[in-house]
């Protein structure tokens, strides 16, 4: 068996013993750290961590409010990719290029920008904590600050199907007689839902690993806000190392079978995208 | 490359068009537009006073630091990365792919996790390090380790899907005509990468300065010393100083949004490029 195909292009070994040196550097040899950690500190140590009660809590909030902040972001970026594909509007290139204000501003600020928005004197805070709507200091809060987060992924997902999309489809179905309705529930929806499910598994893989955007609007009171990274800061600074590492393993392998699932999705839609 | 769809009635196009606007308004103006609104809630002069700070001028050097060190190595590493890969058949290529991506999948929280068990006092290092006085953790080295690892793919990432679609008929014409190694990068790969390239580096560049989560856990704040500017921004918030929290949240944010005017700008010269 040959590793490597001929080919009269120069450095192949260079650069790939480079790469692989560098990859094992800084990314493989330092998560194996994670793994190794953990398995020297014990199964039954591992267990406990992992069930003791606030870490239960964390992991219910992270998940719940991760898939809301998914659903939410699917929902509104979809609308918002349809908007920005198929309509003209006065400054539609600037609400185009701000869709990804979430990837570029640090999460600390947008962190701290979302708590003073909802706190009982924000903008925004001070016409729904008179409602009854509380938002900084509870999971919707965290709600709120994922879905800042995630939404970009569903929009970005979304834009290129819709720009690709042969309109003659819905042009057919129209003259066959369907109304609007069976238009988007059997032409349009069944081909975007590939890129909408794979712009929520991206939001929610984001969100789950989500800190700084987070922290500032949870207020992090126990057994309430905490997510589960913030847990893993708090066993850190306790010096609670396998503590933080048996939390950190259960995310881990987690975000790894979520990634295998976004890389199976994404080669499936590129499938049906891709020309023959 | 969008269609109007002119189908649609103009109650419908409107009451869409609104809605979205609107929600962008909620979740992404307003915001924004909080920052800078309250950071010079007290006026011109205390802005001017937070930023000048010595605090805040060493957070912005040791950014900076950070920054000069991460994004050159993973810009040398994804052209090195982009060129093994899809200039070359070889066994194994997807599953380097997989791998490179993986700290885009990691919380930043266990990006600096990693780095603490490696090297901190506990870690595989920790006793050797502390004995030649050589600390990583809570100190600048692990910074730079952590805003690295966090950026690792960007470059890379970015670089192997152009190159991808440029394949390699262009290199291999130069070979043939007698160029030597360097001429052949320098005068065939760079100039068709260029943008790309640029584009990979503004989104590593915006990250290694915005990280917060993975460098929170490996700096352990001391101030003035390990303390970068999204760090600075949330030790003024813990301490009720929250117009010097957004003035310097304020510079970050409008780091933020070069960052999208020239994202837009480079993916447009680099879908030239694909073309």
């Amino acid at each position: 068996m040959i590793f490597k195909r001929q080919s009269i292009l120069p450095g192949f070994w260079r650069a790939f013993s480079y790469t692989a040196l560098y990859l094992s550097l800084i990314v493989l040899i330092p998560l194996s750290a994670v793994f190794l950690k953990s398995s020297t500190s014990g199964w039954t140590h591992f267990l406990q961590s992992i069930r003791s009660p606030n870490v239960v809590a964390a992991y219910r909030l992270s998940f719940g409010a991760s898939l809301a902040a998914g659903l939410i972001s699917v929902v509104v970026g979809f609308l918002i990719a349809w908007v920005l594909v198929r309509y003209h509007f006065p400054g539609k290139a600037l609400a185009d290029a701000l869709v990804d204000l979430p990837f570029a501003l640090p999460t600390a600020v947008a962190g701290i920008a979302l708590t003073s928005l909802y706190t009982e004197n924000g903008w925004l805070g001070h016409y729904l904590v008179p409602l009854g709507i509380r938002v900084a200091f509870t999971p919707l809060g965290v709600i709120v600050a994922l879905t800042f987060i995630g939404l970009p992924f569903v929009v970005r997902s979304v834009q290129p199907v819709l720009e690709d999309a042969d309109l003659e489809l819905e042009e057919a179905a129209s003259s066959l007689g369907a109304t609007r309705w069976q238009i988007f529930s059997r032409v349009i929806f069944p081909m975007v839902r590939p890129a909408l499910l794979t712009g929520f598994a991206l939001a929610f893989a984001r969100a789950l690993g989500e800190y700084g955007s987070v922290i500032f609007i949870a207020g992090n009171l126990p057994m309430k806000t905490e997510i589960v990274p913030l847990l893993i800061v708090t066993k850190l600074e306790q010096y609670d190392y396998s503590g933080a590492t048996a939390i950190a393993v259960v995310m881990l392998v987690t975000s790894f079978l979520l990634l295998l699932f976004i890389n199976i999705l994404q080669r499936r839609s590129r499938r049906f995208t891709e020309p023959a | 490359m969008s269609k109007p769809h002119a189908k649609d009635p103009v109650i419908v196009r409107w009451t869409l068009t609104v809605l979205a606007l609107a929600a962008l308004g909620l979740f992404i103006v307003l915001p924004l537009a909080a920052v800078f609104v309250q950071a010079f809630g007290k006026g011109w002069q205390a802005y001017r006073d937070t930023i000048l700070q010595p605090e805040t001028v060493s957070a912005i050097e040791l950014s900076l630091l950070a920054l000069a060190i991460s994004v050159p190595m993973n810009t040398l590493f994804g052209l090195a990365a982009a060129w093994a890969i899809t200039k070359f058949q070889f066994i194994g290529k997807n599953v380097l792919t997989t791998l490179i991506d993986i700290p885009f999948g990691v919380s930043p929280v266990i990006s600096g996790l990693v780095f603490v068990l490696v090297f901190g006092a506990q870690g595989w290092f920790g006793p050797w390090l502390t004995e030649h006085d050589l600390p990583v953790i809570f100190a600048v080295p692990g910074i730079i380790l952590a805003t690295t690892f966090v950026t690792f793919p960007f470059v890379a990432r970015e670089l192997i899907a152009l190159m991808e679609s440029q394949g390699t008929d262009e290199e291999e014409a130069a070979m043939v005509l007698g160029a030597n190694s360097w001429q052949m990068f320098f005068r065939v790969t760079l100039p068709n990468i260029k943008w790309g390239l640029l584009y990979g580096v503004v989104l590593c560049t915006a990250r290694a300065l915005g990280e917060f989560g993975a460098v929170s856990v490996v700096s352990g704040h001391i101030r003035g010393q390990t303390n970068t500017l999204p760090l600075h921004v949330e030790i003024l918030y813990n301490e009720y100083n929250y117009a010097g929290a957004f003035a310097v949240a304020s510079l970050l944010s409008v780091l933020a949004v070069i960052t999208l005017a020239l994202k837009k700008f480079l993916e447009w010269k680099s879908s030239e490029e694909r073309g």
